[in-house]
């Protein structure tokens, strides 16, 4: 599929765990020289598969100690009411997570709060004044685990 | 204990994860080898977990991504590590979630296509053990997806 071979996947299983990784490191794992490792790691990049980084830190050591999935369904709906949503929504600097869904809800969103008092005044003072806000259903996170996905069975 | 200068590098780190180092410390005003030394021991107190290439599931011609939501059968005390041991073996699952709300857990599933989805739903899906509520949403469009924190 779209042209990669063991050697691409096995890179993309590296660079998923640890971005920071040098070409030279990743070719010696994989078992390429470093100027075909920068190559194949470039081609990943050009192509779109690799979209960028995300840094994990620990929210609890910063002072964030509260993350809350928030599935929200809009009172109204109409083209407008959806932009006017989205561009209020994606403002509020808590709210890291918008994803537009079907089923149940129509928006999903992740907050990350320092506790619950502060995730209260969020969801009162920014969620609940949201333009055309209906039904919202909130559940706290405990645990989060990243899987690889299918890389191995491509 | 991150101090205001660790909050104020994570804040322009978070921000534009791929920024090189020197831009980095240009950015958060602080110099090179002191920005290094302060990674350093970020990292190395897991205050920085880790820095991973995301992978766009698209390019690799996953086109439907779907968020299952499941609520447990809480009177076998043993659900949640069954349900979550056998939700590792499935290769599509990308994110595994516990909560406490009306909902217990949470997967995020990837499929090439929709009989693809309707394939992994009936074979690996419906199979997990201890289920006894489930729905699912259908992903439209990521929005916005921003590590950043109002640090």
């Amino acid at each position: 599929m779209t042209g990669l071979d063991a050697t691409d996947l096995a890179i993309l299983r590296i660079l998923t765990g640890d971005a920071t990784q040098s070409a030279a490191d990743i070719g010696r794992a994989v078992g390429i020289g470093q100027p075909a490792a920068w190559r194949r790691i470039r081609r990943l990049s050009d192509s779109g598969i690799l979209a960028g980084r995300r840094v994990i830190v620990d929210n609890a050591a910063l002072g964030f100690g509260v993350t809350v999935f928030l599935g929200i369904r809009l009172a109204t709906k109409g083209r407008t009411s959806l932009e006017d949503f989205e561009r209020a929504v994606t403002a509020i600097p808590e709210v890291q997570t918008v994803q537009h869904v079907l089923g149940q809800f129509d928006y999903r969103l992740r907050i990350t709060a320092r506790d619950i008092s502060d995730f209260e005044r969020i969801l009162r003072r920014r969620i609940m004044t949201l333009p055309g806000v209906g039904q919202v259903e909130a559940n706290v996170m405990l645990s989060e685990e990243r899987r690889p996905g299918p890389l191995g069975s491509l | 204990m991150p101090d205001s200068t660790d909050r104020r590098i994570l804040r322009h780190l978070l921000a534009d994860p791929r920024a090189t180092n020197a831009v980095l410390a240009e950015r958060a005003g602080v110099a090179p080898a002191s920005l290094w030394r302060r990674l350093d021991r970020l990292r190395d107190t897991g205050v920085i977990a880790a820095i991973q290439e995301r992978i766009d599931w698209r390019a690799l011609g996953y086109e439907v991504q779907v968020s299952l939501r499941f609520t447990l059968d809480k009177t076998s005390p043993r659900a949640f590590d069954e349900f979550i041991a056998a939700a590792r073996e499935v290769p599509e699952v990308t994110e595994i979630q516990t909560f406490l709300g009306s909902v217990d857990l949470r997967l995020s599933v990837i499929a090439r296509d929709m009989a693809h989805w309707q394939q992994i739903y009936r074979d690996r899906i419906l199979t997990l053990p201890h289920v006894s509520d489930s729905d699912a949403l259908m992903l439209v469009s990521t929005i916005k997806d921003s590590g950043e924190l109002a640090l």
